[in-house]
């Protein structure tokens, strides 16, 4: 009797010890998939509302090209050239496809559906190529950012609204004619700023980015696993080592905002950098990734048995080799790992670059780590703050480029890690 | 490896150290009501002339003039741009610093607008509705000497004409100079209209503008953000709330909201350039003339932006969402401004 009833209890604890083992993996996968979850609507919004962005409307338009106006006389001058008034001959295309509009109101309206972005490529196009004066060429003329929206079905006609009626009239004649095409929006990966948003493009902030992380890396790299040999390998523990340790682990949590506040005090107004450059971007994110290279490298070459130290020490190393020969070799993917994680959220950052004027309008694209450039997260932020309704859809695609990039760079660490990583 | 690069690094920042002196490129901070008028003519001036494209910062007026004053050099931005007129106290400021001569240029007009979903019927409104639908304080009796907490929560508590729906609101922070504007001109101008507060303003000042800039916090008025697009985007999605924004924003998204018609007058293109819409306000920027010499460009970037091309009523500007002055000022403007006339307060 009572042996059966121990028994009886020690099924039921089972059952019990079960259920909660089961309970546990559902939290865990529940867990899992809001974080997902959270992930793909993240993704799935900005593929939506971004994936227009990546085409672009053309008006195929014959554009005639007189002798008389470009080369008078028969000789051709480049100066003659760039002053050429191509806008008039982009209007008169645009013309002869819609007779009928007199009144200087409708022509205005007319005009509004190309962007003057078409008059600088017709302007490139015949200063490429002096022979095609006095012949009539095909030209896909990039359409206003109005036009653009309203064949993506993003805003609608009449009303008030941005496309009259009679526009919406001209655009259905066009696109009945087979003049209107959707392209691959190459402006968008081209160009730099613009405000017409047909003309805007990322080409500027990516070039940015990549002189800012240049800088980063360049200066956080070297110091941070020299930082860290010195106080995983060599520094003695004592309360010095100490509080060093204590002020980096808080480095690594102080809001990068701050470190904006650090780099307007001493870089601008102390050492007279220049603002908006990339350089003083690049040490400011520069301070902000130390911690964590610190940090991450410190564990990776904690994680080298001490054996490895030993057996060289036995062979006779000095310390020195013991560490740029053994141990340096077999912690650098982890440090590796680390420094591109920490790379990739300086290349996320906003709110330091506030400080020194990196959120700024620039159309030029920067050759030099001293000229004045933006950055890709900033692009984003300036585009969603513009009143255009074409820069929604432009923003989400800018923040979908910046997320491949940042995949591409946690892709890079884990396939280091992997392709290097050694177990003990 | 790692020697040479941090040689390497050191000898670049200090190697730059010395190229901070020389300039070629203006450089621009200030409003950002003003930010998108300023970029659209600093694309086209690099466009079209052999300078540089100036690089503009948005700052916010205040933060904007206080760098612009802050010293005279390559290191000090050349231009600010500011939704409202530059103060006596700046102007101090400016002087200490020796930044004595500052050029003004009037660019055209903002109308502020409290828009609604193109669902909802266009509402009818007064600023002094507006004040008693957005006060903190609101008055008890008739002429408002006496002061109670706001109670309405409906918009037909306020005037029986109006629907019966509840009052909501999204409006900018109060870091944004277009909430500044708003309190002066539109909650300012319908609190004036009761005797009793108006007449605080003489006796008491602090309190006429905490009574007439006081905002209620009871969730009537919802605080969007500085991002004016996201407002719009919320107008459409609840067509029962209002929201705050300039008119460029309304401008580019009349097909789905629709502003409120106040004092009888609606916050169209004629009516806010003749003056007729009362919640209006100016728009400047201030050019440093010491630096018009040193930095290139500067005085051809002024021609660029008071060239009828741009600021007239027919100019590009106006395509985004710029107001223009009337001809005269105009006119009046392009010369002070060609001659780089230093402001007199």
């Amino acid at each position: 009797m009572t042996e059966n009833s121990s028994r009886n209890l020690a099924i039921q604890l089972r059952k019990k010890r079960y259920a909660a083992e089961r309970r546990f993996r559902l939290y865990g996968i529940i867990s899992i998939s809001i974080a997902l979850g959270a992930l793909c609507l993240l993704i799935g919004n900005m593929a939506a509302k971004g994936w227009s962005a990546f085409m672009q409307t053309y008006i195929i338009l014959e554009v005639e090209l007189p002798r008389d106006g470009l080369a008078p006389g028969g000789k051709i001058d480049i100066e003659t050239l760039r002053e050429a008034n191509y806008v008039a001959y982009l209007r008169k295309s645009l013309r002869d496809n819609i007779p009928g509009v007199t009144s200087r109101r409708d022509r205005r309206s007319l005009y509004k559906l190309i962007s003057s972005g078409a008059t600088l490529d017709l302007q490139n196009r015949v200063l490429a190529d002096t022979k095609l004066i006095g012949s009539k060429i095909s030209i896909a003329a990039v359409a206003s950012d109005d036009v653009d929206q309203f064949i993506k079905g993003n805003i609608t006609a009449g009303s008030g609204g941005k496309i009259s009626s009679k526009q919406a009239a001209w655009i259905k004649t066009l696109s009945d004619a087979g003049r209107i095409e959707k392209r691959f929006n190459t402006n968008l990966f081209s160009n730099g700023d613009s405000r017409e948003p047909e003309l805007a493009g990322i080409w500027g902030a990516t070039i940015g980015s990549l002189l800012t992380m240049f800088v980063t890396v360049l200066l956080s790299f070297p110091l941070g696993v020299a930082a860290a040999i010195y106080l995983e390998e060599f520094a003695r523990k004592n309360r010095w080592t100490d509080i060093i340790e204590v002020n980096i682990n808080n480095l690594a949590a102080v809001p990068s905002i701050v470190f904006g506040l650090l780099g307007l005090a001493v870089f601008l107004s102390f050492f007279g950098l220049p603002r908006s450059a990339p350089l003083v971007g690049g040490i400011v994110l520069a301070l902000m990734t130390l911690p964590t290279i610190i940090i991450a490298s410190r564990a990776a070459l904690s994680a080298v048995p001490p054996s490895i130290r030993e057996a060289a020490i036995g062979m006779g190393a000095s310390p020195m080799q013991v560490v740029l020969h053994h141990v340096l070799p077999l912690a650098f993917p982890g440090i590796l790992t680390g420094t591109i994680i920490g790379a990739a959220r300086a290349l996320g950052e906003t709110a330091p670059l506030l400080m020194i004027g990196m959120v700024a309008f620039i159309v030029d694209i920067p050759g030099s780590i001293t000229d004045p450039a933006t950055v890709l997260p900033v692009q984003i932020y300036l585009w969603a703050d513009s009143p255009e309704r074409a820069f929604v859809e432009r923003t989400a695609a800018a923040t979908l480029i910046l997320l491949t990039f940042l995949i591409l760079m946690n892709l890079i660490a884990v396939i280091l890690r992997k392709k290097f990583e050694r177990r003990w | 490896m790692i020697k040479q690069s941090i040689i390497l690094a050191t000898a670049v920042v200090v190697g730059t150290t010395g190229m901070a002196q020389a300039r070629d490129q203006i450089r621009i901070v200030g409003s950002s009501t003003v930010f998108p008028f300023a970029t659209a003519v600093a694309e086209q001036f690099g466009k079209t002339t052999k300078f540089k494209t100036p690089v503009i910062e948005s700052t916010g007026s205040g933060g904007g003039l206080k760098l612009f004053c802050a010293g005279v050099g390559v290191k000090h931005p050349d231009i600010t741009n500011a939704s409202r007129r530059i103060k006596m106290s700046e102007v101090k400021r400016c002087a200490k610093n020796g930044v004595k001569e500052i050029t003004e240029v009037k660019l055209g007009f903002d109308g502020i607008v409290l828009a609604n979903s193109k669902k909802s019927p266009q509402a009818k409104l007064t600023r002094r509705i507006i004040f008693l639908a957005l006060a903190k304080n609101v008055p008890a009796n008739a002429d408002g000497s006496v002061l109670k907490d706001n109670p309405y929560k409906l918009w037909s508590d306020i005037d029986s004409s109006l629907p019966k729906t509840k009052i909501e609101i999204l409006g900018p922070p109060p870091t944004s100079g277009t909430r500044d504007a708003f309190l002066e001109l539109g909650m300012e101008g319908g609190c004036k209209t009761f005797a009793g507060i108006k007449a605080l303003k003489k006796k008491n000042k602090k309190k006429y503008k905490a009574v007439c800039h006081g905002i209620r916090e009871d969730g009537a008025f919802v605080e969007a953000g500085e991002n004016d697009n996201l407002i719009v985007q919320k107008l459409v999605a609840n067509p029962g709330a209002f929201g705050v924004f300039g008119y460029s924003f309304l401008d580019q998204n009349s097909d789905t909201v629709q502003g409120s018609i106040v004092n009888g007058v609606t916050p169209s293109f004629e009516n806010i350039s003749a003056g007729k819409y009362k919640i209006s306000r100016s728009l400047f920027f201030y050019v440093k003339k010491a630096h018009a010499g040193v930095i290139p460009g500067m005085t051809e970037y002024v021609r660029a932006f008071t060239s009828e091309k741009a600021f007239g009523p027919e100019g590009y500007l106006v395509d985004k969402g710029l107001i223009p002055l009337s001809d005269a000022a105009r006119k009046e403007i392009r010369n002070s401004s060609r001659a780089l006339t230093p402001l007199s307060m």
